[in-house]
C-alpha cells in the first residue's frame, strides 16, 4: 500500500468488516560500527484517535486503553519492539460494528516515545489485519522513515454504510498523540 | 545487584550454577529446551520436561506448580548446547485457566546458588498464549548471558515447539501436557482462589481501578449522595497492576493483611473450610449454540470464564455490567455531538442576515432538527441493539443465579439450603441507567466484605421530596439492612457467619423482628449506652486478638472456644447511645475489622452524627453508601456513568426471609 492509496473494507462478497486490528512491529535498529551488537531500545507507540466531524472526541493510547465505549482497544504498551519476530509488536483492535454511530473517522497514528527517528528503526510496519479470520488486508512499511519521530499511518473512515481505510503516511514529529493534533487535522 | 530485566533486554551471568525461580500464582509446567548452534532443538533428548525431568546441567520439576526452582549448571551442559531455554505452558484439560491473560503475570528471575538474584523478570503483556518462553541463557563468544524473552504462543507447547525446531513437537507437547495432568489429578490442588487472580476474561476491566482503588467495585463513592465516581474518573485505564474490577485484592497476595480467607503462611489461624478443597476439575463452561449467520449468537447462562460455575455467572454479570456501561457510554457521546453540532447550526442560522428573509432560515433550522433527529436515532438504534442482546443475556443469567447472586423472589430461595461453602460474592441489589430501563444489572461485592456497608436513612440522597418522611426513610433503611443481613446469613455455612445487632433506643425493633424470632442472631439486640459499650469492646477485643495472633504467628494465644466465624456488626441509630469512646471503637473496627473477619453495617443519617463534625468524615468514606430507595450515586469503574442503585428486598407478603431464616437457625442449633 502506498500513501494516498485507499481501500475499501467492504468483502468481496459483499458482507462488510466487523473487526480489524491495526499492527504495529519494529526492531531497534542495530549501530555500526565498534559494539556492532549493542543495540537501544525503541519505543513506539501506537495510538488512535476518534473523530466525530473533525473534533476529537477519544483517543485510545497506552494511558488509555480502551475507548469509553468499547469499541477500540489496545492491546498494550510495548516498550522495546520486536525480538527479532516480525509479529506486531503493539496493535488496536477496532469492532466496526460497536463504533459509536458518530464517529466518522479514526486515525491511527504512531510516535516515537524514546526520540529515535525512523532511521533507526528497522523493519517497523504497521498493517491492517481483518480480525475475523487473520487475512491482511493492507501492509504500510515505514521504511526510509526519514528524521521524523511520528507518522500520521492510516485513517479508518465512514463510507455510505461501511468503511474505507486510506493510507497517509504523512511524517510528524512528536512524543505522544497530542503532539501530532496539528498534523493530523489536515488528513480528516 | 539484581538486573530488572524488560522483555528483549539482557544480562552477563558470572556464575554457570544457577537456580531459576519462577512464581505464576497458578499451577504451570516448567520445560527447559536445549538449542543448537542454530538455535533449533535438535530432538527430544534435548528437552527436560516433567516426563524426563533431568538432562545434564539442567532439572526442571515433575509437576505442574505455581512455584518452580530449576536447577542449571552450564559447565555440565554438553559443549554442542547453546542455548537454554526455559518455557512455562499452563495444563491444558484441567479446567484451569486456558492462557496466562486469565493469570497475573509470571515471575521468573534467575538466582545464584545462595539465592541471590542475578536478574528478574516479570512477564508481562500476554494475553491468548497458553505456553511463553519465558528466558533463555546462550553462549556468546565462550560466556553465558540471560536474556528476557517473553514471547508467547496461543497455540500453546505444541506450537512453541515447532516454533523452536523439533520435529516431533506435538507429539512431545502432548506427552508433557499427560505427564502432569496425571500427577495434577494426583495431587488436592489449591481451592479456586477468590483473591488475587488478577484479571478475568475482560482486559479492559483489568487495569480499572488504581490501586489505591482494591477495597471495592464500587470504590469511594461521594459519601453526599452526589454521582461521586468511585473510578478514577475519565481515564481509569492508568498503568496499574492487575486487579479485577471486583477488586477482589491486589494481584500480589502476599502483600496483603492476612485475612480469614488466606491466612498468613504458617499462619495460625485457618479459617477455610476443611471441606471447600475439591480435587475434581471443574465442568467445562457451557457453549452457545452456533448462531444462525447474520444473527448473534443466543446467550447462555456461565458463559464466561471461571473455577466453576459460580465463578462464570459472577463473571458474566461483570462483563453485563462493562457491556451496558460502554453501549451507554457510545450513546450517550452521540447524542452530546448530535445536540452541539445542532446548536452550532442554529446558531449560524441566527446569525446569517441571509436567513431573516423568507423562508430561509426555516428552512436551514429544520435541517439543522432533522440531522439531529436522525443522528440520534441512530444512535438509539445501536443502543436498542445492544439492549435487545443484554436483555436476553440477562434472561437465562438471572434464573441461573445461585441464591447468593439471584433476588429475592428467584425460586432458587424457595429450595434453599444452608450452603457448606461461602460463596464468592453477595448480591446487594442492582444497578440500571435511566437509557436502559427495565435492564437490571446485579450488584455483586466479593465476600468476606472488603468493607462496611451504610445504609443511609437519611434524606441527603432523595431531595426531591419524594420521601419527606424521615420515618418511613428510617424504617425502609431498617428493612434493607435486615434484608442484607438475612442474605448474608444466608449464604455462609452455619458456623461461619455471627451477627450482632445494636440498637440503642429499640427503634428498629418491628423491622428487626424476623432476625430477633428467628433466634439467628449470636444475643438480643443490645440497647441502651451500656448495651453498645459491651458489643462495642467484645468485637474491638476480638480485632485485638486476632490481629496479635496473626502478627505473632501464635495460634496458642487465642482463648480456647474461640469463636472463629465471620462476624457483622449491625449499629441503627447512630450516634445515638454512643459516647465518645463508643464512637472511637467504631471507627476502629470500620478500618481494622475487615481484615480480621470483623464487618459493619452502620443504618445511620450522617445528619444525626453532625454534631461530630469532620470527625467522622473517614468513616463516612470507609463505608459503602447503599441507600433504602432508589438513587443514582454508584458509579462503574469503566466510564464512571452515575447508576441507580436498588437495594435487594423482600417482594412485599412473600415469606421466604422467614423460611430462609428458619432454616439457617435451625443448622446453627446443630453446631
Amino acid at each position: 500500500m502506498t500513501k494516498g492509496q485507499a481501500i475499501s473494507l467492504q468483502k468481496n462478497d459483499g458482507g462488510s468488516l466487523t473487526a480489524v486490528r491495526m499492527g504495529l512491529g519494529w526492531q531497534a535498529a542495530p549501530r555500526r560500527g565498534l559494539f556492532g551488537s549493542r543495540t537501544r531500545e525503541i519505543d513506539l507507540d501506537a495510538s488512535a484517535v476518534l473523530f466525530a466531524d473533525k473534533q476529537p472526541v477519544d483517543v485510545v493510547f497506552f494511558r488509555h486503553l480502551v475507548s469509553d465505549d468499547g469499541s477500540v482497544r489496545h492491546t498494550g504498551d510495548n516498550l522495546v519492539g520486536g525480538v527479532g519476530q516480525g509479529g506486531d509488536d503493539e496493535a488496536i483492535l477496532v469492532d466496526l460494528a460497536r463504533v459509536p454511530v458518530h464517529i466518522d473517522q479514526i486515525i491511527f497514528t504512531v510516535n516515537s516515545f524514546t526520540g529515535q527517528t525512523f532511521q533507526e528503526v528497522q523493519n517497523a510496519f504497521c498493517r491492517l489485519v481483518d480480525e475475523t479470520n487473520g487475512q491482511e488486508l493492507a501492509r504500510y512499511t515505514l521504511a526510509g522513515g526519514g528524521a521524523y519521530t511520528a507518522q500520521i499511518m492510516a485513517k479508518v473512515h465512514r463510507v455510505g454504510g461501511g468503511w474505507n481505510m486510506t493510507a497517509l503516511g504523512a511524517p510528524a514529529n512528536g512524543r505522544t498523540f497530542q503532539d501530532l493534533m496539528p498534523a493530523i487535522l489536515p488528513a480528516l | 545487584m539484581t538486573a530488572e530485566l524488560v522483555r528483549g533486554q539482557n544480562h552477563p551471568l558470572s556464575q554457570v550454577r544457577l537456580e531459576i525461580r519462577v512464581s505464576a500464582g497458578r499451577p504451570v509446567t516448567a520445560v527447559a529446551t536445549l538449542g543448537d548452534e542454530s538455535g533449533k532443538v535438535p530432538g527430544v533428548e534435548w528437552v527436560a520436561h516433567p516426563g524426563v525431568p533431568t538432562l545434564p546441567g539442567v532439572e526442571v520439576s515433575r509437576q505442574a506448580a505455581a512455584d518452580h526452582r530449576l536447577a542449571v549448571d552450564l559447565d555440565a551442559v554438553s559443549a554442542a548446547v547453546h542455548r537454554v531455554s526455559v518455557l512455562l505452558a499452563l495444563p491444558a484439560g484441567v479446567g484451569g485457566p486456558v492462557s496466562f491473560g486469565a493469570v497475573a503475570a509470571p515471575f521468573v528471575a534467575v538466582t545464584g546458588l545462595d539465592g541471590t538474584e542475578v536478574a528478574t523478570y516479570t512477564i508481562t503483556g500476554l494475553d491468548a498464549e497458553s505456553a511463553v518462553v519465558a528466558l533463555e541463557l546462550y553462549r556468546r563468544q565462550g560466556a553465558w548471558k540471560v536474556r528476557a524473552v517473553g514471547q508467547g504462543y496461543a497455540g500453546g507447547l505444541t506450537e512453541l515447539l515447532t516454533d523452536q525446531g523439533l520435529p516431533q513437537a506435538q507429539r512431545l507437547a502432548s506427552g508433557i501436557n499427560d505427564a502432569v495432568v496425571q500427577s495434577l489429578a494426583r495431587s488436592v490442588p489449591a481451592p479456586p482462589p477468590r483473591t488475587a487472580d488478577g484479571d478475568r476474561s475482560r482486559q479492559a476491566a483489568a487495569s480499572a481501578l488504581g490501586p489505591d482503588q482494591s477495597g471495592s467495585p464500587y470504590g469511594a463513592q461521594g459519601t453526599q449522595g452526589g454521582a461521586g465516581p468511585y473510578g478514577t474518573g475519565q481515564n481509569p485505564q492508568g498503568p496499574s497492576g492487575p486487579g479485577h474490577p471486583a477488586g477482589a485484592a491486589p494481584a500480589d497476595p502476599d502483600a496483603t493483611q492476612p485475612t480469614p480467607q488466606t491466612p498468613a503462611t504458617g499462619g495460625p489461624i485457618d479459617y477455610s473450610h476443611p471441606r471447600r478443597q475439591s480435587a475434581a476439575p471443574p465442568p467445562p463452561p457451557p457453549t452457545a449454540p452456533p448462531a444462525r449467520p447474520g444473527q448473534p449468537a443466543r446467550p447462555v447462562a456461565g458463559d464466561a470464564t471461571g473455577w466453576s460455575m459460580e465463578e462464570r455467572l459472577y463473571n458474566q454479570v461483570w462483563g453485563m455490567f462493562e457491556d451496558l456501561a460502554r453501549s451507554t457510554a457510545a450513546y450517550r457521546s452521540a447524542v452530546d455531538f448530535a445536540d452541539t453540532r445542532m446548536e452550532k447550526e442554529l446558531d449560524q442560522v441566527l446569525s446569517d442576515p441571509r436567513s431573516r428573509m423568507g423562508g430561509q432560515g426555516d428552512a436551514a433550522r429544520e435541517a439543522a432538527q432533522a440531522k439531529h433527529v436522525q443522528l440520534v436515532d441512530q444512535a438509539r438504534e445501536a443502543l436498542d441493539r445492544d439492549l435487545v442482546q443484554l436483555g436476553a443475556e440477562a434472561d437465562v443469567v438471572e434464573p441461573a443465579l445461585p441464591a447468593a447472586y439471584a433476588r429475592w423472589d428467584n425460586p432458587v430461595w424457595h429450595a434453599y439450603r444452608v450452603p457448606m461453602e461461602m460463596p464468592m460474592a453477595v448480591r446487594l441489589g442492582d444497578l440500571h441507567l435511566p437509557e436502559s430501563d427495565p435492564l437490571r444489572i446485579p450488584m455483586l461485592v466479593r465476600l468476606p466484605l472488603e468493607r462496611g456497608l451504610w445504609i443511609d436513612s437519611g434524606r441527603s440522597g432523595s431531595s426531591d421530596g419524594s420521601f419527606a418522611d424521615s420515618h418511613e426513610l428510617r424504617r425502609l433503611a431498617m428493612e434493607s439492612a435486615v434484608a442484607h443481613t438475612a442474605r448474608l446469613l444466608a449464604v455462609h455455612p452455619a458456623d461461619e457467619f455471627t451477627v450482632h445487632v445494636v440498637d440503642p433506643a429499640g427503634s428498629g425493633a418491628r423491622e428487626l423482628a424476623p432476625l430477633v424470632r428467628s433466634g439467628v442472631l449470636a444475643a438480643p439486640p443490645a440497647v441502651g449506652a451500656a448495651g453498645v459499650a459491651a458489643v462495642l469492646s467484645q468485637l474491638t477485643e476480638r480485632v485485638d486478638l486476632v490481629q496479635m495472633a496473626v502478627r505473632g504467628g501464635m495460634a496458642d494465644s487465642l482463648p480456647p472456644g474461640f469463636d472463629t466465624a465471620q462476624q457483622l456488626l449491625v449499629v441503627n441509630d447512630f450516634p445515638h447511645g454512643f459516647d465518645d469512646r463508643a464512637v472511637t471503637q467504631l471507627r476502629y473496627l470500620a478500618d481494622e475489622g475487615p481484615g480480621v473477619g470483623v464487618h459493619l453495617m452502620m443504618v445511620a443519617d450522617r445528619e444525626d452524627a453532625d454534631s461530630y463534625g469532620p470527625l467522622l468524615d473517614p468513616l463516612w468514606r470507609a463505608l459503602l453508601r447503599l441507600t433504602p430507595v432508589p438513587e443514582d450515586h454508584l458509579a462503574d469503574p469503566w466510564v464512571g456513568h452515575a447508576w441507580t442503585f436498588e437495594p435487594s428486598l423482600v417482594p412485599p407478603g412473600s415469606q421466604v426471609l422467614q423460611q430462609v431464616l428458619a432454616q439457617v437457625a435451625a443448622a446453627r442449633a446443630k453446631y
